[in-house]
């Protein structure tokens, strides 16, 4: 894991080459750098996709839609939602621990969502130095291959501590259902000696899927902004895998 | 109140039951127990050797409801309970000694059968001001369950205030009211909550324990796992209303009528762990959704603190105005995607300017 903790810094493309490229006459060839291998990907749009129809049925849960005329035997509305809601929680659980192997074995941009360089001062630095730019006291972006200290800031907490969240306080509820004999009660039953009450456990669980929305706004948002303003591919990025510095 | 040498047995037929109707009575045990086929049996023999096992029943801060709940125990009746099974040495409440005879009967039990009396306790004591808020027979409470937890076999912590500590304890709980678990720590303790708990479910854990002479399989909480290991939902004859999607909207409305789920009416069988919804109430007659209310959610550890009984999600306190996760949630969102929009717009401004400058700078 030495290379998990490789600096920001060093994830940086060589500027002096970007620079000579693009002074003069605009250079033919763009540098590109590979960032986001395949299962990365897959990982990142399967989980946006199961985080987002887990919100919508999540929400409906919490408050249900209006109430359906006819025998109980007739409709199974809530029965559905909910059905949707654990085979996306299921899925996002496995694809999360997927991403989370895929750490160990893929390139170190794999790794960046997973921690924060704490002790580093020169992330600090730069994490400051990418608020300046985000409050308009900077005229120029860094440029990073993989994620700005930010934006890995972000991710580790927006992404990685909330999804983990969600996950584990969302199998501790499931176990309610599947019963304390279950393999979720003898996992994720230890979350009902923090919260005794799964009432307190379904507000944090609620609670979590607004920090979710929240992160996911800025996600989205950073995401086109740094596409057009940082003059380097994001949104393609996790498409192709591959980076393009546009300068 | 007997000197707990008798077997149960020899009490029943000394109270002119038959042998008969004793047998009926053990194969009634062992099925409401959720016991084989061989464990009446086993009932019957137990009940027939053993000498009846003295407790100790003592109230703390608390309402007696868990009495009043206990004395309508029908199966087993509570004169079965009270008189034939268990030596019920010392309950203040309805014993006939009193003053200095009654608290003579508990230096008595703690001497002669020290480790192996149970000690039930109802109510909680309350720990502020060195415990004054509860004193019982000169003494704070606290003080004299501590004396006769020390020589316990087990404890029963009876109801919602001895395992949650309940309203006494609710925010700001001025009388510091403690759950007893929280105050006797080395002692096996079987929490039996609920406001009040279910006679038969109170009753039901006394057979087990005086039957086999240990305490009942506890679930992470200390509950007994035969009576506490479903939520009302799970059982409710309401469920396939909820799983159709049809809710009562309001009180009165046709939906309330028919019948259907009361999950909107903030009812809080889905985060309740009890029995009410299979072994009901007053003699399995009927439990609080069968009469269209919601579950309030008794059994549960704060069910006093989490806001209406009538709200689906959970009121908020700490956001100073009463809020639910929605209504934070939203806010907060509300605020995030504000912050982006301005944060895009001045983006867009500085942006026009800065190539308004560069084509400025270009010309």
């Amino acid at each position: 894991m030495m290379d998990a903790v490789a600096p920001a810094s060093d994830a940086r493309p060589d500027l002096a080459a970007i620079a000579s490229d693009a002074s003069g006459e605009r250079a033919v060839g763009r540098p590109t750098v590979y960032v986001y291998e395949a299962p990365v990907r897959i990982c990142h749009w399967v989980n946006a996709f199961a985080i987002i129809v887990l919100m919508v049925t999540g929400y409906f849960i919490g408050s249900p839609l209006p109430t359906v005329a006819g025998e109980a035997s007739d409709h199974f509305v809530m029965g559905y939602i909910r059905f949707a809601h654990f085979a996306a929680g299921q899925v996002l659980a496995v694809f999360f621990l997927t991403r989370i192997l895929w750490a160990f074995v893929g390139n170190h941009h794999s790794r960046q969502i997973f921690y924060i360089p704490v002790h580093r001062k020169q992330f600090w630095k730069e994490v400051l130095h990418e608020i300046r730019w985000y409050a308009f006291l900077e005229r120029e972006p860094k440029m990073y291959v993989g994620h700005n200290p930010l934006a890995q800031t972000a991710m580790f907490t927006g992404f990685t501590l909330f999804v983990a969240f969600m996950i584990i306080t969302g199998f501790a509820l499931y176990s309610e259902g599947a019963g304390i004999d279950s393999w979720q009660h003898k996992l994720f039953g230890w979350v009902f000696a923090i919260w005794p009450n799964s009432q307190d456990v379904h507000t944090w669980h609620h609670l979590g899927m607004w920090a979710l929305v929240t992160f996911v706004m800025v996600h989205i948002y950073a995401a086109i902004r740094e596409d057009i303003m940082s003059r380097q591919s994001i949104i393609s990025s996790m498409v192709s895998g591959e980076r393009q510095f546009r300068d | 109140m007997g000197t707990a040498t008798e077997t149960f047995y020899s009490v029943i037929r000394r109270q002119g039951i038959t042998r008969r109707s004793f047998h009926k009575f053990c194969s009634l045990t062992a099925t409401s127990l959720g016991l084989g086929p061989l464990a009446a049996s086993r009932i019957a023999n137990a009940l027939e050797t053993k000498p009846r096992v003295p407790v100790i029943w003592m109230h703390g801060l608390e309402c007696t409801c868990c009495s009043e709940s206990f004395i309508r125990s029908a199966h087993p009746l509570v004169k079965d309970a009270v008189l034939s099974m268990i030596s019920l040495d010392y309950d203040d409440t309805i014993m006939a000694a009193a003053g200095h005879q009654a608290e003579a009967i508990l230096d008595e039990t703690r001497a002669k059968h020290k480790g192996q009396y149970i000690l039930a306790v109802e109510g909680n004591p309350p720990l502020n001001e060195g415990g004054m808020f509860c004193i019982d027979g000169g003494k704070p409470f606290v003080e004299k369950l501590k004396m006769m937890a020390e020589d316990a076999m087990a404890i029963i912590a009876w109801g919602a205030c001895a395992s949650w500590g309940c309203v006494q304890a609710a925010k700001p709980n001025p009388t510091q009211a403690t759950p007893i678990d929280k105050v006797i720590t080395n002692k096996p303790i079987i929490k039996v909550p609920g406001c009040p708990p279910i006679a038969e479910v109170m009753t039901g854990v006394v057979t087990f324990i005086t039957t086999f002479g240990k305490l009942p399989e506890l679930d992470r909480q200390g509950r007994p796992k035969m009576f506490y290991s479903q939520r009302i939902h799970d059982k409710c004859y309401r469920r396939p209303h909820f799983d159709a999607g049809q809710f009562v909207e309001e009180w009165d409305d046709e939906a309330a009528r028919k019948g259907y789920c009361l999950y909107k009416m903030g009812c809080k069988g889905p985060t309740t762990y009890n029995a009410c919804s299979t072994v009901r109430w007053n003699g399995g007659v009927s439990f609080p959704i069968q009469s269209g209310h919601g579950c309030i959610g008794c059994s549960e550890d704060g069910f006093w603190d989490k806001g209406s009984f009538y709200d689906r999600l959970t009121t908020i306190k700490q956001f100073g105005i009463e809020k639910n996760a929605d209504q934070v949630g939203m806010v907060a969102a509300g605020a995030v995607g504000a912050a982006v929009a301005a944060h895009a717009a001045v983006t867009a401004v500085k942006r026009l300017a800065s190539k308004r400058e560069d084509v400025d700078h270009n010309s």
